[in-house]
């Protein structure tokens, strides 16, 4: 469910230099070269030429975390073949669910330059409540108790995105004070709704989350439904730039994208739906995957289809600029802040659902680390202005890939920790090195 | 009548030939004790580049800031086409037509030609973004200035050079139909060709009919543009007048010392050093 992007253009090479004034000055040419009237579709080797020069200009984009997962994906089967079992991944999946939508919450608030170190005890607070309101003594329904979690949650959010802007604090200290002040609401909640430091779940809807399986049927005309819509949707888009005499990607290019979307689609299903179970028949694509991919596609469309997300990229690129275009650089922040909030509480239900329930032990401050890892091993800058959505979900797989195999393995956790550190090291490292390449071409 | 409509109301331009586009009054500026601007009176002409020159410190960016709304004088007037108006912001200032091209260009690195061109005033069809309409539009303008160095109007903008940054910044204020174009130090910061380039974008503005104030350093720059000169010296307009009364020397001379000009001046504050 890659999400359509931009495409690259084929730059017409020109250069700048060795030009007199008369040169510059003779309308519509450049130094004699009459400009075209409108750009012609580039070639299929165009495209893949000014694509390998925008790798070498650092806007790798998702190709070395792809990478990554598919070498960490080779080393773990080698080592035990049960990696590759329809079983295992499926189980990676939703694994990593917890670990994604952790990512895309702490997105919004990288996109900006800002940090939310909060997100995990946030996560925490919102499994707590839902947990209690669909639980005895209240019986709350199921959907009542999730937009009562996830509100609390965003209006956490939006209180920290409120100090931040009126306040004008770094949102490091302020988020860091939220990490200890929902600890202790963590804490507080379950010692006084809790039994034995700990709140079952007991909701049968909040069970299959993580629990549940479209049957297979669902699954596959899910499946189709979703890669009928990215086709018409991608080559609808080639053909409106086409119309309107702009250069859109040529039909090989978007013909690829789409087979290549499409048959990742048909594998999850394909493996979600072999028989898992041992004793009972087990198969399906668990209902997690549908709502990480429903969190991606949204939250894709909000980034880079509406004016906020827009206005998100421009503040984290350079405010003043943004300011100065007249961008409300308050409200537009607020936003960013409640939806990084909001999305960490519907992390931590799915937390609470796979688990079963949730427990004063919950250590939020480590899943803060591992949401801000997904994001960056995706792609995402601590800088701010450079972010999508897509990228947590494939740094959110590698790191439950290394949780999973290392598991698999039989290794300690003091391995897994050490070899995460290693992968996003990895990651910033390369990241880096593309950008200084970009400055010194 | 709002000052978009305002705007729209006011295009005849065979009145506007005669009469300035902006006219300063007595603009006079404090901050605290500090007067940076001590009564200026300015007139800017539809399609003409008028040059304003002065040392550090004279005030320049005080005179600019005041026209671009975001620091309101302290006492003046400013007319638009003759009508006194009050500037408060830079969303007034943008109403009317005013468009600054700052020093720092204030451009996203991190956002395409496109984005940055539009920044602000996205172009939307059914509440999203239209990519579409606003790739051609910012092509055309790209084009009608003749900005043709640039590859691709989806390149972000941290890859550019200088003066195609520049550039991009100029044609952004085009694109928003602005009529008066404010510069700072457009050409500081850029290499022989890419001088050339923005000096030849911004002659082309005024042969729009967009009246262009430009404020440089550089005065090959200024007498090989402009068509009037304007020169601060410590918050006060000590000379101004059309570029051809003017030679470099006696332009530098009035910068360093303030004297307003003529042959009566010259000797009397030699003491300062003006070389």
């Amino acid at each position: 469910m890659a999400p359509p992007d931009t495409p690259p253009t084929a730059p017409i090479e020109l250069g700048e230099d060795g030009l007199t004034p008369e040169d510059l000055a003779r309308p519509g040419t450049l130094g004699g070269i009459p400009m075209p009237e409108s750009e012609p579709d580039s070639t299929f080797g165009q495209y893949l030429t000014a694509w390998a020069k925008r790798i070498r200009y650092g806007e790798s984009g998702i190709l070395p975390v792809v990478a990554g997962l598919i070498v960490l994906i080779i080393i773990f089967q080698v080592q035990d073949s049960v990696f590759l079992s329809a079983g295992n991944l499926t189980n990676l999946l939703v694994q990593g669910s917890v670990f994604v939508l952790l990512g895309m919450a702490e997105v919004w608030v990288l996109i900006l330059g800002e940090i939310d170190l909060s997100v995990g005890y946030n996560a925490g607070v919102g499994a707590v409540i839902t947990a209690i309101l669909a639980g005895p003594p209240h019986n709350l329904p199921w959907w009542v108790a999730i937009l009562a979690g996830t509100a609390a949650c965003a209006s956490f959010g939006a209180l920290w995105g409120v100090l931040v802007i009126r306040l004008r604090l770094p949102s490091f200290v302020v988020t860091l004070a939220g990490l200890l002040g929902l600890e202790g609401v963590v804490l507080y909640l379950v010692s006084t709704n809790g039994t034995g430091g700990t709140i079952r779940i007991t909701n049968n809807v909040l069970l299959d989350i993580t629990n549940g399986n479209l049957s297979p049927a669902a699954g596959w005309i899910v499946a189709v439904i979703a890669i009928v819509l990215f086709a018409v949707l991608t080559i609808a888009h080639d053909l409106r730039r086409r119309r309107g005499g702009l250069v859109a990607p040529p039909m090989a290019i978007t013909l690829v994208k789409v087979a290549f979307v499409a048959a990742a689609t048909v594998a999850l299903v394909l493996i979600c739906n072999t028989n898992r179970g041992e004793l009972i028949t087990l198969e399906g694509v668990p209902y997690v995957v549908l709502i990480i991919a429903g969190f991606l596609v949204l939250y894709t469309f909000m980034l880079s289809r509406t004016r906020f997300g827009r206005y998100l990229y421009a503040i984290g690129g350079n405010a003043e600029a943004a300011r100065r275009g007249g961008v409300s650089l308050g409200w537009n922040r607020l936003w960013a802040f409640t939806l990084t909030g909001f999305t960490g509480g519907a992390a931590g239900i799915i937390y609470a659902s796979r688990l079963g329930s949730i427990s004063n032990n919950i250590d939020g401050g480590t899943l803060v680390l591992y949401a801000v890892a997904a994001a960056v091993i995706g792609g995402a800058s601590l800088f701010g202005g450079r972010g999508k959505m897509i990228y947590p979900v494939l740094g959110g797989l590698v790191i439950a890939t290394i949780y999973n195999g290392m598991g698999l393995l039989g290794l300690a956790a003091s391995y897994q920790y050490m070899v995460t550190a290693l992968v996003l090291l990895a990651a910033v490292t390369i990241d880096a090195l593309a950008r200084r390449g970009r400055t010194s071409a | 009548m709002s000052l978009t409509e305002e705007r729209r109301a006011t295009g005849d331009p065979g009145e506007s030939a005669q009469q300035p586009l902006l006219s300063l009054r007595g603009i006079r500026k404090n901050f605290g004790a500090v007067q940076a601007l001590r009564g200026v009176d300015l007139d800017i002409m539809p399609g003409k580049i008028a040059a304003l020159v002065g040392d550090n410190g004279a005030g320049k960016s005080t005179l600019i800031k005041t026209i671009a709304g975001i620091w309101p004088p302290s006492a003046g007037e400013l007319l638009w086409e003759g009508r006194p108006v009050t500037i408060r912001s830079p969303r007034e200032a943008d109403n009317l037509g005013i468009a600054t091209v700052y020093q720092d260009l204030a451009l996203c690195d991190n956002l395409d030609i496109v984005q940055n061109m539009f920044l602000g005033h996205e172009l939307l069809s059914r509440r999203l973004l239209d990519e579409t309409k606003m790739e051609k539009r910012a092509k055309e303008t790209l084009s009608d200035l003749a900005v043709t160095t640039v590859s691709s109007v989806r390149q972000l903008v941290g890859s550019l050079s200088g003066g195609q940054r520049q550039s991009v910044a100029v044609a952004r204020a085009v694109m928003r139909e602005a009529r008066l174009v404010i510069m700072d130090e457009p050409t500081a910061a850029l290499g022989v060709s890419q001088t050339a380039q923005v000096l030849d974008l911004i002659r082309r503005l005024g042969d729009r009919g967009i009246a262009v104030l430009l404020i440089s350093h550089n005065l090959t720059d200024v007498f090989s543009v402009a068509d009037s000169l304007a020169v601060l010296y410590l918050g006060k307009l000590v000379s101004s007048g059309s570029i051809s009364d003017y030679d470099t020397q006696k332009a530098v001379e009035i910068i360093t010392t303030g004297a307003s000009g003529g042959p009566a001046s010259q000797g009397r504050e030699r003491t300062l050093p003006a070389d």
